[in-house]
Order: C-alpha cells, then sequence, then structure tokens
C-alpha cells in the first residue's frame, strides 16, 4: 500500500516538495541549536518550557481525538464513521511522532534520551508519559494499517485486531490525561495545580482534534475521488460543538476558583495572562483573542444551519484549532511559569530559530499526515469507498 | 508471490528485534541498580575515614547575624568558586546555586505589610533546600536527581540527565538552573577549582550541600565561609547536632511548608 | 526465477564489495600497531594491572562515577588492597599528567571519543 504514496498529482507533488523544504530549512536550524544549546530559544531559567513543550501538549490531544471516531463507532455502531475511522487513526500517528519530536529538540542532551528507559521510574508520571505514547502511536499504527489492507481486499478485518481497537479506547484517554497529570501534580505551580486539569485537557483536545478533522475530510473531498461523507462530518462537527462549549465552562470554573476565593497564588498567573500584572502582559491579547474566537465560534455552531453550511464549518473549525492552540500551545504551558516560584514576573517569547524548528516540526507532521491520507485514499478510491460487510 | 515477501519481511523484522535485545541482555547493560554489581565488589568502595556522616543534613541561617547590604556576599563567592558555577551575566540563562533575595520573593508565604524595617530591607540567601519529601526527585524520569538514602541530600548525577527540565518545573523555590550553552565559556578557565569538574551545556545543576566536601570531612563552603556561625549545619536527627540545638532555642520558619515537600533549610528572622 | 535478476545480482554485488571495503582496501598495509604511551613518571604500577586496566578502565570509572555521584563512597580498594579516591581528574591525571600523551593516543588510534572532559578536569596540576 505505500507505493500508493508514490504516485501522485502535481499539486500533491508540489506540496510534498514544499514540506520537505521547510523539514530542510528547520533541521539546519536544529543543528545549529544542537551545536550552540538551548540557549538560542527564549527559553530562561524562569520560564524553562515554552513553545516546543507547549506544542507536545496540544498535538496529545490531537493524537487523542481519533478516539472521537472510533468509540462511536466499535461501541456504538455509528455506521457514518466507518468511512473514516482511518483518518483518525491517521491523524494521530503524525500527531504522535511530533510529539516525539518536540520532545527530542527540547531536551538538553537528546543523545541521553534512551536513559528514560534504560533507568525506568515508575514513580515519574514522564516515565509514563513516555510509555503511553510509544503504546499510543503503535497501536495506531497497527491498528490503521491492518485495517486498511483488509478493507482494500474487500473482508473484514481480522478478529484479532478488535482487542487492540477496543483498548485504543482507554488508551487515548490515557495519553491525555497522563499528559496533563506532568502539570497537574507541580506542588509549585499554581495555575497548573487544578484537579480539572486533565478535564480541561480532554475537552479541548476533542474540540480541536475532530476540528482539524473536518477540515481535513472537506479538502479530501475536495481535491480526490473519496468522499468521507456529509453525515460523518455532520456528527464531528457536533461533537466539536459539545467539546468546545464544555472546555469554555471548564475555564469559567478556573476563574471562579482563582477569583471567588481571593487567595492571590491562584490569581496571579491566570490574571497574568488575561490582565497583564505589574506591567508585564505580553500574552493578553493572545488569551482574549483564543476566548473571543471560541465563544464566538461556538455561536456560530449552536445553529444547525450553520453546521450544514460547510463553508461556514470549515472556516469556524479552523478559528476553532487556532483558538485551542493559543489556549494550549501557548498561554496553558508560558503561563504556569510566571510569576516564577519567588514571585517574580519574567517574561517569555520564542526565537526566531525557536520558531523555525518548530515549523519544521509540524511540516514533518503534515508530511507524514498527507502521505498516510494519500494510502487511505487511495485504497478507499480503489474500493470505491465501500467496506465489507461486516 | 505478495504473501511469501510480506512473510519474509514480518520474520526478517522480528529476528533483528530479537538480535538487537538478545545483545542488551548479554551485556548487562541494563545497569539497574546501578553498584555495586557483583557481591564481591562491595569490598572495593568505602567512604574516607574522614567523612562527615549524617541521617539527614540540614541547615539553619541566621539573618539576623547579616543584616547588611552583601551581607552574604562571602558565602556565595566561596560556592561559586569551588564547583565552578559559570556566571553567565543575564538573568536568562543564570546559574545560580545560592543567591539572595528580598523577604517578598524568598518567604511570599509569609509577606505582610507591617514587617519589622530590619527584616523588610535584609537579603535572604535562597538555595536548594533539599526537602525530605521532594518533588524534584519525584519528576525525573531517569532518576538523575534523586535523595542519597545515605543522609538525605538530593544530589544530581550529572552522567545521567537528559536535560528535560522537569525537574526546574517542578521545584516550587526555584531553585534550579539549566546549563543553556557550554557553561565553560562563562568560566576563567584559568583560574577554576582544578578539584571539581565543571558541568557540560545541557544538564540542570544546583546545590549539592557539598557533598563532595561532607565525604572529606569539610562543612560545606558556604557554611566554612561564615565565619560568625550565620549558617549552622548538622544531622537533623541528632538531637545534640548543632541544628537541633539551635531549632530548640530560636523559632525558624521554612519556604512554602504547607506544600508537604519538608525543606531542610530553616530560616532565623 | 528472479524477476529484474540482473539489478538484484548487480546490487548485492555492489553491496558486498562496497561492505568488505576495510579488508581489501587494507591489503598489504602493516599490522596495527599499539601507540607509544608516555608512562606516568610518579608510580610503578597503576591502580590496577596495566593489562587489567587497559582492558577494564572504562568499566572502572564507571563503577568510580556511581559510587562517588550516587553512593557516598570515595575510596577504592584496589585488588592488591591499596586505597585510591575515586576521581578521574585527581587520581588517574595525577600520575598519567598529560592526556594528550596518554588518553588520546589510544583514544585517537581506536576512534574513540569519551566525553568526559566536557566536565572534567584535563589538567588537574593547572596550565604547564
Amino acid at each position: 500500500m505505500l507505493e500508493k504514496a508514490l504516485s501522485g498529482s502535481k499539486s500533491y507533488w508540489s506540496w510534498v516538495f514544499f514540506l520537505l523544504a521547510v523539514v530542510g530549512v528547520g533541521f539546519v536550524c536544529y543543528l545549529i541549536q544542537y551545536r550552540e544549546g538551548l540557549r538560542l530559544t527564549g527559553l530562561s531559567r524562569d520560564v524553562s518550557w515554552g513553545l516546543y513543550i507547549a506544542q507536545l501538549t496540544f498535538l496529545v490531544g490531537v493524537a487523542a481525538s481519533a478516539v472521537m471516531l472510533v468509540l462511536p463507532y466499535y461501541l456504538h455502531d455509528t455506521k457514518e464513521f466507518g468511512r473514516i475511522t482511518i483518518l483518525g487513526e491517521f491523524l494521530a500517528v503524525p500527531a504522535m511522532i511530533m510529539c516525539g519530536l518536540f520532545v527530542v529538540v527540547d531536551l538538553g542532551k537528546p543523545m541521553r534520551m534512551l536513559n528514560i528507559a534504560l533507568y525506568p521510574t515508575p514513580n515519574a508520571i514522564l516515565f509514563w508519559d513516555f510509555v503511553v505514547l510509544q503504546c499510543y502511536m503503535g497501536l495506531n499504527i497497527l491498528i490503521g494499517f491492518t485495517v486498511l489492507s483488509a478493507e482494500r481486499k474487500w473482508i473484514k478485518p481480522p478478529a484479532w485486531i478488535m482487542p487492540f481497537i477496543y483498548i485504543s479506547i482507554p488508551f487515548a484517554v490515557s495519553i491525555h490525561t497522563v499528559t496533563a497529570f506532568l502539570y497537574a501534580g507541580m506542588p509549585g505551580r499554581h495555575l497548573w495545580l487544578t484537579a480539572i486539569m486533565a478535564a480541561r485537557f480532554l475537552s479541548s483536545a476533542f474540540a480541536a482534534g475532530p476540528a482539524l478533522l473536518i477540515i481535513l475530510a472537506l479538502i479530501i473531498r475536495k481535491a480526490t475521488r473519496f468522499d468521507p461523507g456529509r453525515e460523518a462530518i455532520q456528527k464531528l462537527s457536533l461533537i466539536v460543538t459539545y467539546a468546545l462549549i464544555i472546555n469554555m465552562f471548564f475555564l469559567s470554573l478556573e476563574f471562579y476558583t482563582a477569583y471567588y476565593s481571593g487567595i492571590p497564588g491562584h490569581q496571579h498567573s491566570l490574571g497574568y495572562l488575561f490582565f497583564g500584572q505589574h506591567g508585564y502582559n505580553a500574552l493578553v491579547p493572545w488569551m482574549w483573542a483564543s476566548v473571543i474566537m471560541a465563544i464566538g465560534s461556538i455561536l456560530v455552531m449552536l445553529f444547525p444551519r450553520n453546521r450544514k453550511n460547510e463553508s461556514v464549518l470549515a472556516v469556524t473549525c479552523a478559528v476553532i484549532f487556532i483558538a485551542l492552540w493559543i489556549d494550549k500551545g501557548l498561554g496553558l504551558i508560558v503561563g504556569g511559569f510566571i510569576p516564577n516560584p519567588l514571585e517574580q514576573y519574567r517574561e517569555y517569547s520564542p526565537t526566531g530559530l525557536e520558531i523555525m524548528i518548530t515549523l519544521a516540526i509540524w511540516a514533518v507532521g503534515a508530511l507524514i499526515l498527507t502521505v498516510l491520507y494519500k494510502i487511505a485514499v487511495g485504497v478507499k478510491e480503489e474500493t470505491g469507498g465501500e467496506l465489507a460487510p461486516h | 508471490m505478495g504473501a511469501d515477501r510480506r512473510k519474509f519481511l514480518k520474520l526478517a523484522g522480528l529476528g533483528v528485534l530479537g538480535l538487537g535485545a538478545a545483545r542488551p541482555a548479554q551485556a548487562g547493560i541494563f545497569p539497574y541498580p546501578n553498584f555495586p554489581k557483583f557481591p564481591w565488589e562491595r569490598e572495593r568502595a568505602k567512604t574516607n575515614d574522614s567523612a562527615l556522616t549524617a541521617k539527614r543534613w540540614a541547615m539553619v541561617v541566621d539573618t539576623t547575624k547579616r543584616p547588611g547590604r552583601d551581607a552574604w556576599a562571602e558565602a556565595i563567592a566561596a560556592c561559586n568558586k569551588i564547583h565552578n558555577v559559570p556566571q553567565v551575566g543575564n538573568v536568562k540563562e543564570e546559574v545560580k546555586w545560592i543567591w539572595t533575595e528580598p523577604f517578598a520573593n524568598a518567604l511570599p508565604d509569609h509577606e505582610q505589610a507591617y514587617l519589622p524595617e530590619g527584616v523588610e530591607s535584609r537579603e535572604f540567601p535562597v538555595l536548594c533546600n533539599h526537602c525530605d519529601n521532594p518533588p524534584c526527585v519525584r519528576v525525573c524520569p531517569t532518576k538523575a536527581t534523586f535523595k542519597r538514602a545515605s543522609d538525605g541530600i538530593v544530589l544530581m548525577d550529572f552522567h545521567r540527565c537528559i536535560g528535560c527540565r522537569f525537574c526546574m518545573a517542578a521545584c516550587p523555590y526555584g531553585s534550579r538552573s539549566f546549563n543553556w550553552g557550554d557553561p565553560r565559556r562563562y568560566l576563567d578557565m584559568d583560574h577554576i577549582n582544578r578539584e571539581y569538574p565543571t558541568r557540560a551545556k545541557g544538564v540542570v545543576e544546583k546545590c549539592n550541600f557539598c557533598a563532595e566536601r561532607l565525604a572529606r570531612g569539610q562543612l560545606p563552603a558556604c557554611v566554612e565561609a561564615c565565619q560568625d556561625g550565620a549558617l549552622i549545619f548538622g544531622d537533623l536527627e541528632d538531637p545534640s547536632s548543632e541544628v537541633r540545638k539551635i531549632l530548640k532555642t530560636r523559632y525558624t520558619i521554612r519556604r512554602k511548608p504547607s506544600l508537604g515537600t519538608g525543606p531542610g533549610v530553616y530560616y532565623i528572622i | 526465477m528472479l524477476y529484474d535478476g540482473g539489478k538484484i545480482i548487480t546490487g548485492v554485488v555492489i553491496f558486498l564489495i562496497l561492505i568488505t571495503f576495510p579488508f581489501w582496501a587494507n591489503l598489504g598495509k602493516a599490522a596495527y600497531k599499539y601507540p607509544e604511551l608516555e608512562k606516568a613518571a610518579q608510580a610503578k604500577e597503576c591502580v590496577e594491572a596495566t593489562e587489567w586496566m587497559r582492558g577494564n578502565h572504562m568499566q572502572l570509572l564507571d563503577q568510580w562515577r556511581d559510587n562517588v555521584v550516587r553512593g557516598a563512597t570515595r575510596v577504592y580498594v584496589s585488588q592488591s588492597g591499596r586505597q585510591f579516591d575515586m576521581s578521574l581528574s585527581n587520581t588517574c591525571l595525577d600520575c598519567h599528567a598529560s592526556k594528550a600523551n596518554f588518553c588520546d593516543r589510544c583514544h585517537n588510534s581506536a576512534a574513540v571519543a569519551p566525553y568526559c572532559w566536557d566536565c572534567h578536569i584535563t589538567e588537574p596540576k593547572g596550565k604547564s
């Protein structure tokens, strides 16, 4: 099936080569960072995690969102999703690979990264993050290719794949819960020290991931002969709407606890992000943009007439994706470090090199996604998009 | 033909995996636990006869003895010198093992509007608290930072650290620094302490309670530099130690005690 | 019947030629000679016997590292009962004063680049 990625139209190849060019430039930037050290980034003694780890956090959520197709289809027989579970699984794979790459470029000594496997530390949540992310990536590769090749041969997927599919459902929840636990267990970081962290992570994941899936499905319908199905897209849009509402509700809960309790420690980071503190307010416009975009999108998505209009839907999903990226991929991580444990405000902004390396890793993800989708769509075009009866 | 090729590739892949796993198992590459591997090796390693030992090392900082500006400069300089701490010179990438902060930053939980004038203007030395329940140790994925069982000092294994900086996020006191670049560019290599290594780019470092000096029977450099006894160092679990004697007679506070970390640095205000 | 047999066999032959390069390219050259190492000035014997050290100094240093850094033990009792401070720069380089004329000679010829020296001091007695 891999040969399906080696033949394509001119636009396919232009896109692939554009991505390769971005990857190439970013790779050179990484070599420079590898030689000079992470001092070339905007990271500092006070804000020791920034753009790279924030991308990891956001992308784990995107990867987990494959479960939003798998769960309804395999557990509740939502037939519309049958044609496109592969799109969810093949989105999870590049998302996980990007997560791994973001960790590697963030490490001070990447040549020692296998120490996590050589010296397993069960009390360290990062160890479990490593384990669970590897397992979930393996699961999705296995499930994706097995189901796809069965589809190609017009037969049911083999019975042995079913336990893996069922287990991928709690695994999807677990990868994002474990990632949330990285933050929720830090005693000195009050923005993150909330029981609701994992719930917030999951709700924003289940809004951002399916929003991206909708956009990708619409692109596939336009660019190929495979139609993911109007009904599937509509059902996904409903999931996005509910998840986004829940996510904004959870955010408001944070504000309530912080401000009604009156405890300054709980307010400082949230205040820095949304209102600025002591003149430090670099992230304020970003956070408000995120909130306004999200609430605006909710208002649009509430009306079925808007969801049914696929142009409006596409634009709204893009806005939702960006809004949630700002919330998780920028605000949450950086905000946790400001103010620092000594109540000092030291801000962070990424350097050009850091941004270029980030873009390059996104390009790697986009490339792998393109290749995998090309294969999946190629198979579906061959079989006419019909699944064997099961 | 297609099915045979697939089978061959699957078998070949499994074979490579199997070979790959056999060698590490053979060579004993998984070195956990690290030392000593064989019973007869245990006699090979011993402590110095002059080593200072304790069940749990702790420190008391008598800030009343140092009311002035730059009051702790010699203690800080002593630490920086003997540990080859790089002087980076900017807030973004600085590396500091012990430094001073005003009261509101060092002890924010005790901050209030009406402090005695002396306390308001005093400088408070802050360093790693060598907690009893250290969150940094809890989160380290490789046990590169660990609490030594013999004496409770929280140490760094610079050989194992992967530079993930999770410990820096976990520390509620901001005690840890990262080497964002090669620290040797910020050291005068002709005038370093040659008996102690430097660190390399990409690892986290912090105060180590001068474990290497304790092993040779010397007190920590900062404690020794304060000739008036402003820093008191001793075994928290030995009722007759200096530290316990002082804790019995003077009231002390610790940084952020409600977090349950059990810090081992006590401040007399 | 091997489809594209001509191309496959050509490829395999080229691969075999490339992979055996070190063997046929060095035919007729002299055997490997151990580099000449500058002997330590003060001591007659090393921490352990020379042949043992040649083969095991890496593992010994790893053990020293783990004992010093992770344990509280810094004194090594050698197989002959002598005691040494477990320190690369302060014990080993105390006698083998010139890293360039000792450590580097074998390491360079064996194409090994241990990065101990990123941190550990190479001239513990100061610049000569």
